[in-house]
């Protein structure tokens, strides 16, 4: 196991952070504005976010890093600025951890599909290596290859990380299916467990997708399919519109109830996917008697 | 005569190279090109959904046999034109403006083209004159939109408003789709239906047109 991993994990359950998308929406990221173009336009009101998580005691914060990856950015304007984005996404979560919080880089996918034929391994390699290089190069303390559905395009992803020697959390989305306990591509929670692990992620889990009961059964089989840590970051439950707005019901203490579940069933990073806020961070810290 | 069942298995299984081959033996046996099409690949296509809706297929199964599907159409298709034989309908199918996803919208667009629609794929981050530009040009009756973002789904609306103002709204049925999207909103913003899957849009498609 990684010496950073080994060292988070010595002192219990660590606490991770929850959404950065809805956060910025809140401080005024305009719809269908790219969020992540925002730490170079906004990098205070993105510092904002990562130090409400911080002051909220989240001992990792991940960064607004998401979606910069130079296919998803395809003719956007921002894809000429690829490393840089990135670069400044750990440059603004490092400061606001201040030492007090490890920063975990997030690589999400690239929205294309390889079975369709829309992209080749070769550019996904080379985007997520790109990506990947330029978070090391900032001082990341770890990558996250979250929110994926396609186990190929993770596995990809998780050796353009590996590259950089920092340690790789690889989680997947459970959304599929009439019990929520596939991936879009059919993947379950054994396959992703199985093929996470031997793509070399040192903690592997699950993220966005459903709320958080829905991860216990998640998480029970997750931990029978693998000796790595678990990661988990359920949503508030599912998004209801209102004007427009998405809005997430779950009460931070009705989702911090079930984390003792969780990290009962062996779960070892717990945090918060779409819809949870500082808050959420701040009842489960609470439930966890920290 | 070829096989019109192993057509039918073919497709179903997403054998692309049998369902060519079986296609063009039966075109070439002078077999009427849309009772192919009616009665054995959009029935297979059905059961694909079928599947699909019990969890015995995932989107990669959904893939493979609409990509089966179409390289048979792509034989058929021709000879249906020529004699003047009408699509079902046509389809201006768009991911909104603000977003960049095409997973979603691309299989939807693959669905529906299997199911004997015509598709005008618009791409992804489409503005709203784009969508109402096609409607006049190229005489589509149905405008689908996906959105995959709970940030960009509002785009829809305007869009709806936009094709009100032109004029338009009338002339087309409008079918939204996307991970956050809910009957709740198509109600909202006066949308024509929601499917929950891509497979339910074929269906969904057919039933605006007949409900006229």
């Amino acid at each position: 196991m990684h010496p950073l991993i080994q060292q988070l994990l010595a002192q219990g359950p660590v606490i991770t952070d929850g959404a950065w998308g809805t956060e910025l929406q809140a401080r005024g990221l305009s719809l269908g504005e790219f969020p992540d173009a925002w730490n170079l336009t906004h990098p205070e009101r993105v510092a904002e976010v990562a130090r409400a998580y911080v002051e909220a005691g989240s001992q990792i914060i991940l960064t607004n890093t998401f979606g910069a990856n130079r296919i998803r950015l395809g003719d956007h304007a921002a894809a000429g600025n690829v490393p840089e984005i990135n670069r400044r996404g750990v440059e603004i979560s490092r400061a606001a951890a201040a030492g007090r919080a490890r920063v975990f880089a997030s690589i999400g996918p690239t929205g294309k599909l390889l079975m369709s034929g829309d992209v080749t391994r070769d550019a996904l390699r080379d985007a997520f290596a790109e990506q990947a290089s330029a978070l090391a190069e900032a001082g990341a303390d770890g990558l996250v290859v979250e929110t994926m559905s396609d186990l190929d395009e993770a596995v990809l992803a998780i050796e353009a990380a590996r590259q950089t020697g920092l340690p790789v959390v690889a989680c997947m989305v459970f959304d599929s299916g009439k019990d929520k306990d596939r991936t879009m591509m059919g993947t379950t929670p054994e396959q992703a467990a199985k093929t996470l692990t031997q793509a070399g992620a040192e903690v592997i889990g699950a993220n966005c997708g459903q709320g958080i009961a829905g991860f216990v059964a998640l998480a029970r089989r997750l931990r029978a399919a693998t000796g790595c840590p678990l990661w988990l970051k359920p949503n508030a439950g599912l998004p209801i519109m209102v004007d427009g707005r998405a809005q997430y019901n779950a009460a931070p203490e009705e989702f911090a109830g079930y984390v003792p579940q969780l990290v009962e069933l062996g779960a070892a990073f717990v945090g918060g996917c779409c819809g949870t806020r500082p808050d959420f961070v701040t009842a489960i810290r609470r439930q966890l008697n920290r | 005569m070829p096989d019109l069942k192993e057509l039918y298995d073919a497709v179903v299984r997403g054998d692309a190279k049998t369902t060519q081959a079986i296609t063009q033996q039966a075109l070439a046996e002078g077999i009427d090109p849309l009772k192919l099409v009616n009665e054995c690949m959009i029935p297979a296509m059905d059961e694909v959904g079928r599947r699909f809706e019990c969890n015995e297929y995932f989107v990669p199964e959904l893939l493979i046999s609409a990509r089966a599907m179409k390289g048979a159409l792509e034989l058929v298709r021709p000879i249906l034109t020529a004699r003047g034989d009408e699509p079902l309908g046509r389809v201006a199918i768009g991911t909104v403006k603000g977003d960049l996803h095409d997973i979603g919208k691309n299989l939807v667009a693959s669905l529906l083209e299997g199911g004997g629609f015509e598709v005008i794929d618009l791409g992804v981050n489409v503005p709203p004159e784009k969508f109402i530009a096609t409607i006049t040009e190229k005489q589509a009756n149905i405008v689908a939109m996906s959105a995959l973002l709970t940030t960009t789904m509002p785009a829809m609306k305007t869009i709806i408003e936009g094709l009100k103002q032109a004029g338009v709204r009338d002339k087309v049925k409008v079918l939204i789709g996307g991970a956050p999207i809910t009957q709740q909103y198509a109600d909202e913003i006066g949308a024509d239906g929601y499917s929950e899957n891509a497979v339910g849009a074929v269906a969904l498609a057919k039933k605006a047109l007949a409900a006229g």
